[in-house]
């Protein structure tokens, strides 16, 4: 249904007059032209698309924009404070945790929204969160140690 | 990337650098001299630019068809800035770093004063394409020959305006200065400035030798990393050019079935959408992507279809039973000689899809008679070629851009959604992006070929082979070469890689094409007569390995390991398997641990040493040597392409399982130094040996020998019930 639709994105707030079942994916990429969430599968079973939304990782292909409405989005272009980089996005460039890039911003998104609810994981615990997110690289192991670090060095801010 | 708009042609521009420049041997009248040296000062301003044009072939001799010539520009421009103008393209390898450590190195200018423009056929020169593992062992010297020119030509220009003999003058971070009187400097950007200064070299220009190398061999942090993890690193899908349309084709429900009715109709009653009909191309397209998904499923389409020749289950015996006379690749002594103790076995491997995270994607813009393709490929050139023939245009009017490519491993060398795009580009008039959805990513792959390998070998009392008679179907014999002492030797290949129109769909190069299978057969053979002749596997094949480099990365993977000794089955579960690849060696050794109920294979620990030559970028090789592990994961423990004739049963990560983070087990790699040896390709032979080092310590755990991958829960179960 075309429609207002208001939300707060990356800390300010947008009003969209648009169809609401339209994927937040799609109009993240297009009318808000922020294109550092990817598209990868098109049914939530690869992540490169992760988002968050009220501070919980969702799958934006998955999202209609009607369950955006009054949260508070989070995607990669939101997460640098005051022109410094988050210290997962420091961490990733520290350990390696990328090589073609793709998956990254999904990656980040999803490490992002996880050390919001627990700041200190243990390392099997990262492993489960982020056993959804494909990377094809194989970056795997360097993600997870990336993902530790920004752990301990406040990656919950 | 930083990209540097030149605007010139790069055609013209080589054409006037073979001629202005005073090495080249091309023959040039005065006229055209003249025209040329004109010409080149209009295009490019001044500075100093070195055009290296080298041929690679005589190290190189693999059979793999390489190309005569590989090219490179580099520039020094009169603000002293360094750019590298490289055709190859950046698809997670890590070239975009290491190619512009190896300029860096030879010019004496630091990392980060090197821009990089890499994959964009106007600015660009000539490049086959990024595959095989030859960007830093072919082209590579290419671009440390044409840096070390360069820095030859500032040297003097130095020299003269210091007044002083070369010899005393050092150069770092781009400022000549004289020794002992570091007042007297002068930076490369003034010696640059005013001049007009061109050179044509081959690879022999004085390189630098590895002690005194700064920037190579240092492990060196990617240079796109800032723009990775902050979103800003720009792929094909994220281009965006005005009035831009999002186009979804028409596909068929299998490969080879034909339509035979088309009701667009509703489709076109959907407003917004643009529905094009030409030929067999049947694309309906929107401002966005969603609508033209919905505006697809409105097209009604009958298909005939062919009946299926094979499925998943029956491929190998198809290729067995049509696989001709063979073709003899290697033969030597006679294997017919040998009757005792030979030992028979059949090895299968099934179709692997590529699955990069980014689908193929592009963007075809057609302004002033000129069109211009952002595309996600590994061939820039070749799709520039395929789009102009495709529109009957010339290729001096068509532009194609590489961004960032979000993976590859030799699934993005055709480029057809380039063509697609500009196809419809051509037709609407409008900006059109092709962007696969995955379903169609999983049908348009260039599939990894199944294979099968049938070996009859045998081995004497003393542990020493005695035969190898090898045969191998659609897997080609790339990493196949018997690497251990045999007197008696025979390789034949049957159907070879490609098919000629045995696949019922396209088939091409998956990182390091064929190798895995031909060493998960081998190796996983020399496991068998190890165990038949009761010698401890490592001990079986340092007996048989006169080879240094072999025998040098077995035991650095073992002694990392930790390896314990003992004849398989020993129940330790570890194993240890090798291979020679794009010039390199490799060897894995891996622990696993079977679960007996459900037949899941954990892999808990992989050891790697890798002897490629000089390292360029340690940091690097090891990320590529990870990756290598970990996708191999894949096509050994659960990748495998579902089908039956030309229709893909696979069309998402649901049912064509990628690894993920719980399977990756604990991974170690070391480098082995081989300082003599240039640098070799590492971004594969990690990879080869992961179906035999995972199916030998399979049995190591269990006494149970896996002939087919991948090997699956319900495969594994079921060899061990027999």
């Amino acid at each position: 249904m075309k429609r207002s639709v208001r939300f707060r994105l990356n800390g300010k707030p947008v009003a969209l007059d648009t169809d609401d079942d339209r994927h937040l994916l799609w109009v993240l990429r297009t009318d808000l032209d922020l294109t550092g969430t990817k598209y990868g599968c098109g049914e939530g079973v690869c992540g490169a698309c992760t988002v968050a939304v009220d501070g919980v990782a969702v799958r934006s292909c998955q999202t209609p924009l009607a369950a955006v409405e009054g949260k508070n989005v989070v995607t990669i272009e939101g997460i640098e404070h005051d022109g410094h980089l988050h210290p997962l996005q420091q961490a990733f460039i520290d350990h390696g945790g990328f090589q073609c890039g793709y998956c990254t911003s999904g990656m980040l998104m999803n490490a992002w929204a996880f050390l919001q609810k627990q700041p200190h994981p243990s390392r099997d615990a990262i492993v489960q969160e982020m056993d959804g997110n494909l990377c094809r690289c194989g970056a795997h192991q360097r993600i997870i140690a990336a993902i530790q670090e920004a752990s301990v060095k406040g990656g919950a801010r | 990337m930083r990209k540097r708009n030149l605007d010139v042609d790069v055609d013209d521009l080589h054409r006037a650098m073979l001629f202005a420049a005073p090495e080249a041997t091309i023959p040039a009248t005065r006229e055209g001299r003249g025209f040329s040296r004109r010409l080149f000062c209009k295009l490019l301003g001044g500075g100093i630019v070195v055009l290296i044009t080298t041929k690679p072939a005589k190290l190189f001799a693999q059979r793999r068809g390489y190309p005569e010539d590989l090219n490179a520009y580099l520039r020094i421009d009169e603000n002293g800035a360094v750019t590298l103008f490289s055709g190859k393209i950046e698809m997670g390898q890590g070239i975009h770093t290491s190619l512009a450590q190896m300029a860096a190195e030879e010019l004496g200018v630091s990392l980060d004063a090197v821009t990089m423009v890499m994959g964009d056929t106007d600015q660009c020169p000539w490049d086959q394409g990024t595959w095989g593992s030859q960007s830093t062992r072919m082209f590579g010297p290419a671009v440390r020959a044409a840096a070390a020119e360069a820095r030859t030509v500032l040297m003097n220009l130095a020299a003269k305006k210091l007044e002083v003999g070369r010899d005393k003058l050092v150069v770092e971070n781009g400022v000549v200065s004289v020794v002992g009187d570091g007042a007297r400097k002068v930076t490369y950007g003034e010696l640059a400035k005013g001049k007009q200064i061109t050179r044509l070299v081959d690879e022999k220009a004085a390189l630098k030798s590895l002690k005194e190398f700064k920037v190579i061999g240092r492990p060196t942090k990617r240079m796109d990393g800032h723009d990775k993890v902050t979103g800003r690193a720009k792929y094909a899908g994220d281009v965006r050019r005005p009035g831009m349309l999002y186009a979804r084709i028409l596909r068929p429900p299998a490969h080879g079935a034909t339509r035979k009715s088309l009701d667009t109709s509703k489709a076109k009653g959907m407003s917004g959408v643009t529905v094009v009909e030409k030929d067999d191309l049947v694309a309906v397209l929107h401002a966005d992507p969603q609508a033209a998904g919905q505006a697809l499923a409105l097209i009604k389409a009958e298909w005939d279809q062919p009946a299926a020749a094979f499925d998943t289950e029956s491929v190998g015996d198809y290729f067995l039973k049509n696989g001709g006379d063979g073709e003899v690749r290697a033969s030597h002594g006679d294997v017919t000689s040998v009757t005792a103790n030979v030992v028979h076995s059949t090895f299968r491997t099934g179709y692997l899809a590529h699955a990069p995270m980014e689908p193929h994607t592009a963007i075809a813009e057609f302004k002033d008679g000129k069109m211009t393709v952002w595309a996600g490929t590994q061939s820039p050139f070749g799709a520039r070629s395929r789009i102009a023939q495709t529109l009957s245009m010339d290729e001096k009017n068509v532009r194609v851009i590489t961004p960032f490519v979000g993976g590859g491993f030799g699934g993005k060398s055709a480029a057809n959604q380039a063509v697609e795009a500009a196809q419809l580009a051509q037709i609407t008039g409008k900006p059109v992006m092709v962007n696969w959805t995955r379903g169609e990513e999983f049908f348009f792959d260039t599939f990894g070929p199944a294979a099968v390998v049938k070996i009859a070998s045998a081995a004497d009392d003393h542990g020493k082979i005695t035969s190898w008679d090898y045969h191998v179907y659609a897997a080609g014999d790339r990493s196949a070469e018997m690497f251990y002492d045999v007197p008696n030797v025979s390789l034949k290949t049957y159907i070879g890689r490609g098919g000629p129109r045995v696949h019922p769909f396209a088939t091409g190069p998956w990182r390091a094409p064929g190798a895995g299978t031909n060493v998960f057969a081998r190796e996983s053979q020399i496991d068998i007569m190890a165990a038949e002749a009761k010698i401890d596997p490592l001990e079986f094949r340092l007996r048989n390995a006169s080879n240094v480099r072999l025998r040098r990365v077995l035991k650095a993977a073992a002694d990392a390991f930790g390896w314990k000794a003992g004849a398989g089955p020993s129940g330790q579960g570890r194993a240890i398997a090798a291979c020679e690849d794009a010039g390199a060696y490799c060897a894995l050794a891996a622990e696993v641990a079977v679960d007996r109920a459900t037949g899941a294979i954990t892999v808990k620990r992989v050891v790697a040493a890798q002897d490629m030559g000089i390292v360029i970028n340690p940091d690097g090789a090891k990320m590529q040597m990870e990756g290598c592990i970990t996708m191999g994961l894949g096509y050994v423990l659960s990748e495998e392409l579902n089908f039956k004739g030309g229709a893909i049963a696979d069309n998402n990560f649901d049912t064509y399982e990628l690894p993920r983070f719980a399977a990756v087990p604990r991974i170690e790699t070391l480098l082995v130094s081989n300082d003599d040896l240039s640098p070799q390709g590492g971004g594969e032979p990690a990879i080869v040996p992961m179906g035999a080092v995972i199916a030998n310590a399979v049995f190591d755990a269990t006494g149970v020998r896996m002939f087919r991958l991948p090997m699956t829960p319900a495969r594994v179960k079921a060899a061990m019930k027999t």
